[in-house]
């Protein structure tokens, strides 16, 4: 017979198995055609998200003398008028810099400097939101992106990648080879997945790894050449991709056909796009500035450059901070043409 | 008597051990008998005796050698951290080769314990078939149980190697893990355009299931008809009594058929037999004659379509 003690030990491990699991009643929403069980999935008590962006400051006249004539080294942003390019370098501060101010990117005795790493970072930042917004409108849409959208208030935004090395491939010696998988990592959703889903995929603008797996036609015989493994690689980019906009499959895929356009949402090509851009800031802005940066600002184990993903942006939801416009306040910022 | 015939039996009785048929001496001896109270609880109370044999003994040493290969690789994958290796065992694994190793043999980190593992089960697996089959016909029995036995590991076989072999590289095998064999089987589903349009893999989903339904319809018939003499199931298999005819006319007043008191295990036997027989056949014709089965699928008239939701055009098709 099970004793009291026996009971109280088997419901406790009933209950510690389950903690990991959202209870239930959770919200679905259908996003596609009936019997497809294409649906939205929510959960009613998750944290909500942030929404909406600090309230812009008032905007600043643009007469008057221009910053770029004024000041020296204004290799960005010339342009605009001193109390314009005053009034965007105040919100930069509040959006990157809230608790060291100014002088976090710029040397107090000499404002023109470049002598901290920072200030020629975010240059190249400033350069970077402009070549979204004016480039990446099938993307961004026209809210746009500026510092905060990432940055959130932190100097560095709180979700980046670094590749890994041979730290995910286990124990070198003798026995011990994981294959770069076979590990929880939050990367892919805790799954045994690949770990490291986007060196491969996302740091060129030409020649990444095949994500496309499954062959266009019945018979298509062995031209494709991708095995298991390269499907599981793929298989951890999408599981990161839905992890980084808190979404499931369907968000953008019939899943009886992930493959097939014609029965994908809208989002999917949405998505497609996010894609390509994301490669474009890595290979044109991010990964350049490497050797910018100090040894603590790298990778631990390769020493190199931080890196985007969906998540930098989006952070858990499939529109940052909601939907809000972005640009519309800060001109300079770039917009769609 | 009625206590006696629930799962758990409140009441063990037990004389001296059953040891069986007289058979004549094998190379080795038969174990003793003993008597386990609790497993006396689930079904029969007496364990043994048993038989090894040299291929029980050589099976259980090989495969005692590929669990060892796979749990070591495992905890070295963790850094021989042993707390690691209880809390993230899930996860854990032994991987096959790489794919640019195709058929070759790797180093031995590098997918040659994983080949060695595999060899090792399989050598252990078959000895085991062997002993099955010995045993059997030792007893005077059919092969049935052997040959059931056969059809989980022509399944098994497929999987681990006939079909590596034939698309040319051991990278297509499923790496020896819980999560990771898992994992493997979404993107093996992902590469071919969908298993579920794979129709061996409906038959093999339809025994399945199938299965562990004819096995609860007999198990309750049993039961439920043990008041008239139902537990003497052999007997009335050739002699009919009052519990066969009342099991059989209940199913033809609920679905208008029945099985037979033997029949029903032939039922039984070949939907498990087929569970694993069309399993193997299906993933056979996987990568190594179809592609993409939701595309097989379309050509063959069984694909529902549905009314378009986008556009339809592929945003990175060449314009």
């Amino acid at each position: 017979m099970m004793t009291t003690t026996h009971k109280v030990i088997v419901l406790a491990a009933m209950g510690t198995l389950l903690t990991a699991c959202e209870r239930p009643p959770i919200e679905t929403e259908q996003s596609g055609y009936r019997g497809t069980a294409m649906v939205d999935v929510s959960n009613p008590r998750a944290p909500e998200a942030e929404q909406g962006y600090p309230a812009a400051l008032p905007a600043a006249p643009a007469s008057g003398p221009k910053a770029g004539e004024v000041y020296q080294n204004v290799q960005v942003l010339g342009d605009l008028s001193v109390a314009q390019f005053t009034r965007l370098m105040t919100s930069m501060t509040a959006w990157v810099s809230p608790e060291q101010g100014c002088n976090y990117c710029h040397n107090p005795a000499n404002l023109a400097s470049d002598d901290v790493y920072t200030k020629v970072v975010s240059r190249r930042m400033i350069e970077m939101t402009q070549h979204i917004n004016e480039s990446w409108s099938d993307h961004v849409g026209g809210n746009g992106v500026n510092c905060y959208t990432c940055h959130r208030g932190n100097n560095v935004p709180e979700y980046i990648w670094f590749s890994e090395g041979m730290s995910a491939f286990g124990n070198l010696n003798f026995a011990g080879w994981r294959d770069g998988q076979n590990m929880p990592n939050a990367m892919v959703g805790y799954t045994s997945l690949p770990s490291d889903a986007y060196t491969d995929f996302l740091t060129k603008t030409e020649g990444n790894a095949p994500i496309r797996l499954a062959s266009a036609e019945a018979f298509s015989g062995p031209e494709l050449g991708l095995s298991i493994k390269d499907a599981e690689y793929t298989y951890g980019l999408m599981t990161s991709w839905s992890q980084s906009l808190g979404v499931n499959c369907t968000f953008c895929h019939n899943t009886r056909a992930f493959q097939n356009w014609e029965q994908s949402t809208p989002q999917r090509i949405t998505a497609h796009h996010g894609l390509n851009m994301v490669r474009d800031l890595n290979a044109n802005y991010l990964i350049p500035l490497g050797p910018e940066y100090p040894e603590n600002r790298l990778g631990e184990e390769l020493g190199d450059a931080p890196k985007a993903y969906c998540a930098t942006c989006h952070q858990g939801v499939n529109k940052p901070l909601g939907g809000a416009d972005a640009v519309s306040a800060y001109p300079s910022l770039g917009a769609a043409p | 008597m009625a206590t006696y015939q629930n799962i758990f039996n409140r009441v063990q009785v037990h004389g001296e051990a059953d040891m069986g048929v007289p058979l004549p001496e094998g190379i080795w001896d038969r174990t003793k008998a003993r008597f386990s109270r609790l497993l006396g609880i689930f079904g029969e109370a007496q364990v043994g005796p048993t038989y090894l044999g040299t291929t029980g003994l050589l099976s259980l040493l090989f495969g005692i050698a590929a669990f060892e290969i796979i749990g070591l690789n495992m905890w070295a994958s963790v850094g021989w951290d042993p707390v690691q290796f209880f809390r993230l065992l899930p996860w854990l694994a032994l991987e096959p080769p790489g794919p640019e190793w195709g058929l070759r043999i790797p180093p031995l980190n590098q997918g040659g314990w994983w080949l060695l593992a595999g060899a090792f089960l399989t050598l252990s697996i078959m000895l085991w078939w062997v002993r099955m089959y010995r045993r059997a016909t030792e007893l005077g029995l059919g092969t049935h149980v052997a040959w059931a036995f056969a059809s989980a590991i022509w399944l098994y076989l497929v999987l681990g190697f006939i079909r590596p072999v034939l698309m040319g590289s051991w990278s297509e095998a499923v790496p020896f893990g819980i999560f990771p064999h898992l994992d493997w089987t979404t993107a093996f589903s992902l590469r071919y355009g969908n298993l579920l349009y794979n129709p061996f893999h409906m038959l093999s989903i339809t025994f399945l299931y199938g299965s562990v339904l004819l096995f609860a319809m007999h198990g309750a018939t049993i039961i439920a008809s043990g008041n008239y003499g139902s537990h003497r199931e052999i007997e009335q298999i050739v002699d009919r009594g009052t519990a066969a005819e009342r099991g059989a006319l209940f199913w033809r007043w609920t679905m208008g058929f029945n099985a037979t008191f033997e029949s029903i295990h032939r039922w039984a036997w070949w939907f498990a037999v087929l569970t694993t027989l069309t399993g193997g056949i299906g993933i056979l014709l996987t990568g190594t004659v179809v592609d993409n089965w939701y595309q097989w699928g379309l050509e063959h008239g069984f694909v529902p379509v549905y009314p378009d939701q986008s556009s339809g055009v592929d945003p990175g098709a060449a314009p």
